[in-house]
This record gives C-alpha cells, sequence and structure tokens, in this order.
C-alpha cells in the first residue's frame, strides 16, 4: 500500500522532478564516464610509458572522484530538500488522515529508492554510450590511433557508481527521516499559505552597500592582477577573500540598487510588466543571495579551470610539434675541463649501431667565465630587483659559434642568422626570460670578451633554441662570432639527428636500450653518482617520441580533470538555481493569476517570466565572467611557465560547453516554471 | 431607470443564458435561462446562496468562464464570441474587477498595484501618474499609496484594489463578494466609496454578494435561486434602512438557506 503511494508519487510529479531527475542522470553518467577510462586503455595502442601516464590520471581521476561525490552528495541532498518543501502539504494531509511519522518516512524511502534505482539504470545507460564518445577523446587527447573500436562497458567503474551514489541516496534517506520527524501537522497543513514575509531594504544603505562590493572587487581585480609577475600567495588569498565576500555584498545589494535607479527612470518602470519584473527579482532576491553567491563563484570556477584545461592542451601540443623539429638530441656536458669533440665518437666505446641514424649534425655550446647573469644584467639590475624582488639571476651564460647556430638552425628548419665582428645576438623561448632580457637588450648592455667589444645586433631576443623540449625552456644563449673560439671554454657537446628506421618506435627503443647500457655500465664502474657525473660520458638522450608521450600525457590528465571538475561544477550550480526558481515560480503562482484576472495577455506574462528567470541565471553568469577575466590573468601567468597560451580557442570551447549545459538547464526552468504557472 | 439623454444607454444585457456542468447523462444547471440589462451608470447588487449560480453568472460576464447558450454583450459586443487574446484584451480594456480576497500584489506598493492595470494597457508614463493620484483621491488613499499590501488595513487593501479596478475607466465594474473578508466598519466605508464612484463618476458597477447589508447599498437587487432569477428588486425613493428592510423581506420569502447568512 505504502509503495503503491510513492510509485504514485514518483509518476504522478514526474515533471516537477525533472530537473532533479536530470540532475542526478547527469551525476551519475558523468561519474561513470570518468571512471571507466581505464577499461577503454586496453583498446588503444598506447606504450608503455604512456600507460604509466594514464595509469596515474586514473588514480588522480579517482581521487577527484570523492570530492566530486561529496559535492554531488550536497547537492542531492539541497535538491531533496527542495522536493520535500513542496509537498510538505501533501504529507500534513496524510498525517490528518491518520498516517504517522514513521509511514511518511517509509513513503520517501520507497520513493529515494525508486528514484534511485531509476536515475542510476538510466544514468548508467547514458554513461556508457557517452564512454564510447570518451574513447575517440581518449585516443585523440593520446594522439594515438585505436586498434579497433569495440563497445565495452566497465563493470568496476558501474559497480564503483552504484557504491558512491548508493551512499548518496542513503544520506538522502536519512535526512529525509531526519526531517520529516521534526515537522509540526500545523506548520505542514498550512505550508502552502505561509508566505515569506518581505523584508524591504532601505535604499541608501542597499545603495552603499553596493558601492562597497564594487569597490571591494574592485581592489580584489586591481591587487590580483598588479603585480601578477610576483603574486604572494598572501595577496591572492586576501583578494579571494575579499572576491567572495564582494560577491554576496553584490548580490545582496544589486537589486535594491537597480529598483532605485530604474524607478527614477518613470518611462521605463511604467513599461509593460517591468515594475512587477524588479519587484518580483527583489523580492526573491532577499533568499537568494546565498545561492546566488555560491553560483557565480562556482562559475567562475568551472569558467577558469576548463579554460585553463583546454589551453594548456592546446599550448602543450602546439609547443610539442614546434619544439621537437628531429627525433633525437644527444648532449653531452662537461662539467669540469671540456673539449669540443664528436658526440658520437664519444659514443663509440658502447658500442653504438651508427646506422641507427639516417643523417646528424653535431654542434658544441661555450662558456666563460666572465660571462654571467649578473654580468648580462649589469645595467638593469637594480630595476629588476625593484619590479621582482624575489627576482635570482645567476649562473654562467651558454654561448654558441655564429657557424654552429646557423647550421643548427638549417638542421632544424629555423631561419639562420648573419653577425658581424661586433655584434652577438640572444635567443631564448622562456616568456620570462625574454622580457628580462629585452630590458637589458634596450640598454645596449655589451659583452667584453679580451677586449673585444660585443654589441646587440637587435633590441629584442630572437626566438629559438637548441634542445627539444615539451615547453619552451630556453632561458637564452648568446650567439657569437666564430674568431671568439679560443677564449672560451667548450660546456656541452651536442647531437641532433634523425632516425633511419622506417618504424621509429624500433629505433627509439634501441636509444633506450643503449641508455641503459651506459647507465648499467657507469654504475659497475663503482663510482657514486656525483663522481660520475664528472665524467665525461655523461649523456642525455631527448628523443622526439618521449617528449610527446610525456606532453600529451601530461595534456590529456589536465584537460581530463579540468573537464571533469568544470562539468560537475556547472551541473551543480545550474540544477541549484533551477530548483530555487522552479520553486520560486510555484510561489508566485497566484501573482500571475492575479496579473491574468485583471486581464494581462498571456505573451506579456510569459516575456515577464522569461526575463525574470533570465536575469536569475544572468547575473551569476555575468559577474563569474568578470571575475574569470582576472582569474583566468592569474592562472595564465601561473601555466606561463609552461609556454605562450593561447587563450581564444579554450575560451570558445569553454563557452559553448556553458551554453549547452547552463542554457538547457535555463529553457528547462523556463518551460517548467511556464507550465507552472499556466496550472489552475 | 437612467436615461441619458432619451437614449437608454444599455452597458450590459444577457440574453438567455445557460451554464451546465457536467456531461449529456448527467449534468447540473447551474444557470438556467436567465435574461436581464444592466444600464450605464447603475449599480446593481446580484444576491442569492452559495449554490444558487450567481459566482458562474459573474464568471461568465466577465469572461472568466464561457456559458453553454445564449449571449452576452457589453457595450453591444457579443463577449460569447470573442476568444483568445482578444478576450484579455477586452476585460483589460472594458472590465474593472474586484474580488473577495483583494488579489493585490504583495510586492509591489500600492501605487504600483494600482498603476499595473494602467501599464498593462501600455499607457504614457506622465498619464499613469496623473491618474493614479486622481483615483486615489477620490477613494482617500493618498496617505496608503507608498505602503506595501501588509502594512495595510483589510478596508485600504480593498480600496486599492477598487481603484486598481476603476482607473482604466472600464465600462463596467464587476465587484464579487468586495466586503466578505472586511469588518462591519470597513465594510461601510467600502460601501461608501462605490456609491461615490457610481454617483459622481457614473461608474455602473454589478455587485455579487449574499450579505444584506451589502446590498443594500446598491440601486437594484437582482435575487437569483437555483439558477434562475427569482425576483427583482428597485431602490427607488426608498432610504438604506427602508431598502434593507425590503430586502430581508425577499430574503424570508427566499426562504431556506440564505435567510441564515443576513
Amino acid at each position: 500500500m505504502l509503495f503503491k503511494l510513492s510509485l504514485k508519487n514518483v509518476r504522478k510529479s514526474f515533471k516537477d522532478y525533472a530537473i532533479y531527475f536530470m540532475t542526478l542522470i547527469l551525476g551519475v553518467a558523468i561519474f561513470y564516464v570518468f571512471n571507466s577510462i581505464d577499461s577503454q586503455q586496453a583498446y588503444l595502442s598506447i606504450s608503455k610509458d604512456q600507460r604509466a601516464i594514464l595509469q596515474l590520471m586514473i588514480d588522480m581521476l579517482s581521487g577527484v572522484s570523492i570530492f566530486i561525490s561529496i559535492i554531488l552528495g550536497f547537492l542531492i541532498i539541497y535538491a531533496n530538500r527542495f522536493l520535500i518543501k513542496r509537498r510538505k502539504k501533501e504529507f500534513g494531509i496524510y498525517m490528518t488522515l491518520g498516517m504517522g511519522k514513521g509511514k511518511i518516512s517509509r513513503i520517501l524511502l520507497f520513493e529515494t529508492i525508486l528514484i534511485g534505482i531509476l536515475s542510476l539504470f538510466v544514468g548508467l545507460t547514458v554513461g556508457v554510450f557517452l564512454s564510447q564518445g570518451m574513447s575517440v577523446l581518449v585516443a585523440q587527447l593520446f594522439e594515438v590511433d585505436m586498434t579497433s573500436f569495440t563497445f565495452n562497458i566497465s563493470n568496476a567503474a558501474i559497480i564503483k557508481t552504484i557504491i558512491y551514489f548508493g551512499i548518496m541516496y542513503l544520506l538522502v534517506m536519512f535526512f529525509n527521516t531526519f526531517n520529516i520527524s521534526k515537522q509540526k501537522l500545523i506548520d505542514l497543513i498550512s505550508a502552502g499559505k505561509k508566505n515569506e514575509k518581505l523584508k524591504i531594504k532601505n535604499p541608501l544603505f542597499t545603495t552603499i552597500v553596493f558601492l562597497i562590493s564594487i569597490a571591494m572587487l574592485g581592489y580584489a581585480y586591481y591587487n590580483v592582477t598588479r603585480n601578477i609577475q610576483i603574486l604572494e600567495a598572501k595577496t591572492l588569498y586576501t583578494c579571494i577573500g575579499l572576491g567572495i565576500v564582494g560577491t554576496y555584498l553584490f548580490f545582496w545589494s544589486l537589486s535594491g540598487f537597480l529598483l532605485k535607479v530604474v524607478s527614477l527612470r518613470k518611462k521605463l518602470y511604467l513599461k509593460d510588466l517591468n515594475m512587477f519584473v524588479l519587484r518580483q527579482i527583489n523580492s526573491k532576491i532577499n533568499t537568494a543571495v546565498m545561492s546566488m553567491s555560491v553560483i557565480c563563484i562556482m562559475l567562475f570556477l568551472t569558467i577558469c579551470i576548463s579554460s585553463a584545461a583546454f589551453s594548456l592542451n592546446n599550448s602543450l601540443k602546439k609547443n610539442i610539434k614546434e619544439l621537437t623539429p628531429v627525433d633525437i638530441n644527444i648532449i653531452q656536458s662537461y662539467y669540469e675541463t671540456g673539449e669540443r669533440t664528436s658526440v658520437l665518437e664519444s659514443l663509440k666505446q658502447f658500442k653504438v649501431d651508427e646506422t641507427i641514424l639516417k643523417n646528424y649534425i653535431e654542434i658544441t655550446t661555450y662558456a666563460s667565465e666572465n660571462i654571467t647573469m649578473e654580468y648580462m644584467f649589469r645595467e638593469i639590475m637594480a630595476e629588476l630587483l625593484e619590479k621582482y624582488p624575489s627576482i635570482r639571476l645567476a649562473g654562467n651564460e651558454s654561448m654558441i659559434l655564429l657557424s654552429d647556430y646557423n647550421k643548427l638552425a638549417e638542421y632544424y628548419g629555423h631561419e639562420t642568422i648573419a653577425l658581424n665582428d661586433n655584434q652577438y645576438l640572444i635567443v631564448a623561448n622562456y616568456e620570462q626570460m625574454i622580457e628580462y632580457r629585452n630590458l637589458a637588450l634596450e640598454k645596449n648592455t655589451t659583452i667584453e670578451i679580451e677586449e673585444h667589444i660585443l654589441y646587440p645586433k637587435y633590441k629584442e631576443i630572437k626566438n629559438g633554441f637548441v634542445s627539444m623540449a615539451a615547453n619552451p625552456t630556453n632561458i637564452g644563449l648568446i650567439v657569437i662570432p666564430d674568431y671568439l673560439e679560443p677564449y672560451l671554454k667548450p660546456k656541452i657537446n651536442f647531437l641532433a639527428g634523425n632516425y633511419s628506421c622506417e618504424d621509429k618506435t624500433i629505433c627509439d627503443a634501441k636509444i633506450k636500450e643503449l641508455n641503459e647500457d651506459i647507465w648499467n655500465q657507469v654504475n659497475s664502474d663503482s663510482l657514486n653518482e656525483t663522481e660520475s657525473f664528472n665524467k665525461e660520458y655523461y649523456f642525455t638522450f631527448n628523443t622526439k617520441i618521449e617528449i610527446y608521450e610525456a606532453g600529451t600525457g601530461l595534456g590529456a590528465m589536465v584537460t581530463f580533470i579540468g573537464l571533469y571538475l568544470g562539468i560537475i561544477f556547472l551541473i551543480s550550480s545550474a540544477a541549484i538555481l533551477a530548483l530555487k526558481e522552479l520553486s520560486e515560480s510555484s510561489d508566485s503562482k497566484e501573482r500571475y493569476e492575479v496579473l491574468r484576472k485583471i486581464g494581462t495577455n498571456e505573451k506579456m506574462i510569459h516575456k515577464a517570466l522569461f526575463r525574470q528567470i533570465a536575469v536569475f541565471f544572468l547575473l551569476p553568469l555575468c559577474l563569474a565572467l568578470v571575475h574569470s577575466v582576472f582569474g583566468i590573468m592569474v592562472a595564465r601567468n601561473i601555466l606561463e611557465t609552461l609556454g605562450k597560451q593561447d587563450l581564444i580557442l579554450p575560451i570558445i570551447m569553454t563557452s559553448i560547453f556553458i551554453i549547452v549545459i547552463y542554457g538547457g538547464y535555463f529553457l528547462i526552468t523556463y518551460f517548467s516554471s511556464k507550465r507552472i504557472i499556466s496550472e489552475r | 431607470m437612467l436615461t441619458d439623454g432619451g437614449n437608454l444607454m444599455k452597458i450590459l444585457k444577457v440574453e438567455q443564458i445557460e451554464k451546465y456542468y457536467g456531461n449529456k447523462s448527467n449534468y447540473t444547471k447551474a444557470i438556467d435561462n436567465i435574461s436581464f440589462e444592466v444600464e450605464k451608470g447603475e449599480f446593481v447588487g446580484i444576491m442569492g446562496a452559495s449554490g444558487s449560480g450567481k459566482t458562474t453568472l459573474l464568471n461568465c460576464i466577465s469572461t472568466i468562464d464561457k456559458v453553454t447558450s445564449g449571449h452576452i454583450y457589453i457595450n453591444d459586443k457579443d463577449i460569447t464570441k470573442i476568444k483568445g487574446n482578444n478576450l484579455n484584451k477586452f476585460r483589460r480594456e472594458q472590465l474593472g474587477f474586484i474580488f473577495q480576497d483583494f488579489n493585490l500584489l504583495d510586492t509591489l506598493t500600492a501605487y504600483e498595484n494600482i498603476a499595473l492595470a494602467l501599464t498593462i494597457q501600455q499607457k504614457r508614463s506622465q498619464e499613469i501618474e496623473q491618474l493614479v493620484k486622481v483615483v486615489a483621491k477620490n477613494l482617500d488613499i493618498l496617505d496608503v499609496l507608498h505602503k506595501y499590501p501588509y502594512e495595510m488595513s483589510g478596508g485600504q487593501k480593498q480600496r486599492v484594489a477598487s481603484a486598481r479596478a476603476i482607473i482604466t475607466s472600464p465600462s463596467l465594474i464587476l465587484a464579487d463578494e468586495p466586503t466578505g473578508a472586511l469588518d462591519s466598519k470597513s465594510s461601510r466605508m467600502l460601501l461608501e466609496s462605490f456609491e461615490n464612484l457610481n454617483k459622481s463618476l457614473n461608474a455602473t458597477i454589478l455587485m455579487v454578494t449574499h450579505d444584506a447589508f451589502t446590498a443594500s447599498y446598491s440601486k437594484r437587487i437582482l435575487f437569483i435561486k437555483d439558477g434562475k432569477i427569482f425576483s427583482e428588486l428597485i431602490r427607488g425613493d426608498m432610504n438604506r434602512k427602508e431598502f434593507f428592510d425590503k430586502i430581508i423581506d425577499v430574503v424570508t420569502l427566499l426562504g431556506g438557506d440564505l435567510s441564515d447568512v443576513v
């Protein structure tokens, strides 16, 4: 009997539960998708290293999943509380008919179980289909081919989803029982009639608060971007705190302020239902301040996290492509006394197979006791220290002969350069250092090597690098005329080459073997590690494949975690807002009825409703967007160490993804609200 | 009956209307062949017990409900033939409503509640400001204009609602149990302002009530029983006390359920 009642209730209120269902289904589906990635790796032709990165990513994702499930748990309890509130009257009727609280709790229990099973079933089905698309995305992010497309279902992920959501539903049941046991019959029966008391704020006070909130946000924005290069953690935390309080005060005072401003403009105020809409917003905002602030901050996080994730992945990939023009770099470094030798010759003692390389070039970089960072920055050191107190510039500079550089540039497909006998130039690609070095170059800083004075050819850095890497990390290499070689000490012998193998991975595997051989020999020489580092046969192998695998793996990892968090934050905030709006709509039902009675036409009413909901959805989004402009600036600065960030595409991607999910919730809310206010 | 330059100005003409509820085999006649007319400037009361069909009648006249058969003309326009959005337009331009439970919007001030009736007609803002002040003065609510409904007494709320109803200068004002939620002092004040509106602005009022005291303020009363017009009473030269006694007589004659609500 009770079960039947529950079943009927669920069926009857299916439309009211639309948002709740949608949220649960999306939550379950996304949880499954991100936890089922490990079942897909078997079908991808990925290397051992990539597999390790994928495993790390899976571990991280399951860590993040715990955090996600806490957020979803809170969201579900919140949504549930809303639905219970809507149904107080129904419970009141049960109780007047003599049904005990225990039985009511049991009805709710059955309902929760029903909804739980239903949402898990539908959500998992959706999730299984979505995860097929996910494996394509995994393959693409890792830049590998899928060996074969197989429709796979991860049992482990299904079980994990069921367990996590089972716990959440249990909490909901516990919460409902507690909630019902607290209720008094009189409150339940008169729940429908109880009107929220209207608190009208003093317009002058709200205006002052509004200005204060703007000032707080402005101060936070200013501080966070003023010294963006050396933003200290303490400043950042203060700004975040100010931002949160400012956001809250902004929403608290905004509607009062808006009402004041608009009501002074009679023409606008007394047009159509504008007056009504503004008053509606003003009356609702009292209860919505907290949720709007939370939503705004969640949206802010969504925007920042997703943009950063997309951008990082893009820039990583773009960088890698540009930064790995050949198959392999072999670096032989000296720490004590060095000489200019052939890397390949040195390697011969390890029985290297020369045929591995189709072609190669060899160059050397140099150093000089006198040419240090301090020396190169001598003109602007004081200025730099004043601007960036935490800056540390020390160590010998690296130099390269013009002929060597041009040889390499030609091999890499870069632009070659020309220098006069009294000129030098610097190549670099690490953003931060480029900035500092440009300052020094502008001062026309000279270099003196044994009475030869060199002047900078250009007033700015030339973009370039010697050693391949996943990110632009060249902090500066000074290119000098060849005749100065006798005055310098060789520091690094360098080889750049291309493999001869058809399948590059075969050559790459051979190189790895060689690398291991060298290490084994070094270790068997019974030298301790520090000593072995000083030996001349200290080699580093940088291969394109290795860099690619590490880089794409990192990019994929960041993208996945960013997407996961971003989607969940977005769903949570949209769902909270939607539920809030729906309940407000049914609270305002009578008001719309009055409008109808005095002859307002439906079109005007729908327009008013649309505007109202749009304002509630757009306000947090707009403020979040403003926050994000500054948030992304900070994030960008942090990410800059990983290379120049291209932000346009990521922002477009993020916008699309926000418009789809957030806009979807908005439309559902609007149509459901329209249905609610049309009920008679 | 009032005449206007010799011409009878019929604001409302109800012709043999019927309203059935239920299906063919099992139906209830809520209105059973009612016909009557209301002239411009009249103040007509409709009395009847609960279930007599008076609210159904009012709903049909106010276009909220549809008749099963018959015609209703307001200003010579057959409202049973109007459909959809034109119905809303008609309602907002030709009719003014006063409800038992005021139906004021709790989020708006008295001023805004009154102005709303004009903004939905897309009137100009200067015009709105002026009109609200004139009407508020007429109904003696100038000092509550900036207040919210929850800050007002029942009587004040009903006068604000009345102001909202008349501000559009409707052809016909429909009042459904306007004193139903008021104490006797507020009722008297409200009804006096109705009398005043009727006299000074020549407003046409159709008021539904089951209360003899309230009805005694009108000029003519139609008694309804079981969906039919049972009798008609015209005040003529009687003062209110005499008219009230007459009403009680009819109510007694009607017998049964209405007598106990006097």
